[in-house]
């Protein structure tokens, strides 16, 4: 079987707020080298498939059709094999 | 006229929206469960306010996909008349039938309050019947309803007079301080190119009647009728 390890993370261009007061308050700890923060989702979607380009495709319609939000999110993934 | 309210489980204002139709406005109205596949006889439909499947994954994402979206975007499709409120708005840009998206408020609070509504296009069967230069009291409670859009759809949605309500002060200047959730522009409410589906973040079903605090909601409604009888005659 393959699991999909998919990461979702609002895109660049669109504001972080929950990112931002994490930020802040990183800061008010003491961390004063924090550049950057982004809040996602991980989402693992465990797949019995054992042909990797199948699966990838698979993952790719789901994350286009329901996984993610294309028009405020972006994703990335990777399969990793495992035991049944 | 004859109106749908859909019912999702999760929904929590569909008896207000019903109340405002059969009570307020004087019209049939019945209840569609989210299972139902076949729609038929309905004039126009409404998609109102809750948290349809418990706001998992993202805020309507899954409702989308209820069994009764497929005959609600074929009678858009078809020109029927929608509206979505909150939560109904939610699901009409996850399903596609609007641009843009709606995501967590940028002050990270649930926002429980009366707004103020500056209309932008009185031109819709939504807005017909609101006396121009009127700023409508209307409420909104929601903790995901920051609207963003992408620059080059935002040029559309002007273009194409899509942007209908937009968050402002009592006396109707939309300013910074008047928006409650970070939409982009203010933006509380946009429809499709057509016209004929709106999305909205406030409760204009809560703000039906004087006892509430405010009936400004209810000339959405009357807005519509208006369309639906002048489309008949």
């Amino acid at each position: 079987m393959l699991k999909a390890q998919i990461k979702v993370l609002l895109k660049k261009s669109v504001l972080d707020p929950q990112g931002q007061a994490v930020e802040k308050s990183l800061s008010s700890l003491g961390y004063h080298n924090i550049n950057h923060v982004r809040i996602g989702k991980y989402l693992e979607v465990t797949l019995e498939e054992t042909d990797r380009a199948a699966a990838e495709a698979q993952v790719r319609e789901m994350c286009a059709r329901l996984l993610t939000n294309p028009v405020i999110e972006d994703y990335t993934f990777e399969l990793v094999e495992v035991e049944q | 006229m004859k109106f749908g309210v859909v019912v999702f489980p999760g929904s929590n204002c569909d008896l207000d929206a019903y109340h405002m139709i059969q009570d307020v406005l004087q019209q049939p109205v019945e209840y569609l469960w989210h299972q139902e596949e076949k729609i038929a006889g309905f004039d126009c439909l409404i998609l109102p306010g809750g948290f349809s499947y418990g706001d998992y994954l993202r805020c309507g994402a899954i409702a989308r996909f209820s069994p009764v979206m497929k005959s609600v975007v074929d009678f858009a499709r078809q020109g029927g008349l929608v509206i979505g409120i909150c939560n109904g708005f939610q699901i009409l840009v996850e399903a596609g039938l609007l641009p843009g998206a709606l995501y967590r408020n940028t002050c990270l609070q649930f926002r429980c309050q009366d707004t103020y509504l500056k209309v932008e296009n009185y031109d819709t069967p939504f807005t017909r019947a609101i006396p121009r230069e009127r700023v409508l009291k209307i409420p909104i409670a929601h903790g995901e309803g920051n609207y963003y859009v992408d620059p080059e759809t935002l040029q559309q949605l002007k273009k194409n007079g899509q942007i209908i309500f937009r968050y402002a002060t009592a006396e109707g200047e939309v300013t910074p301080a008047a928006n409650p959730n970070g939409s982009v522009e203010n933006i509380a409410g946009v429809c499709n190119e057509r016209k004929n589906v709106l999305g909205m973040m406030p409760h204009p079903e809560r703000a039906g009647e004087p006892a509430l605090g405010s009936a400004d909601g209810k000339l959405i409604f009357t807005s519509i009728l208006k369309y639906w009888e002048g489309c008949r005659s």
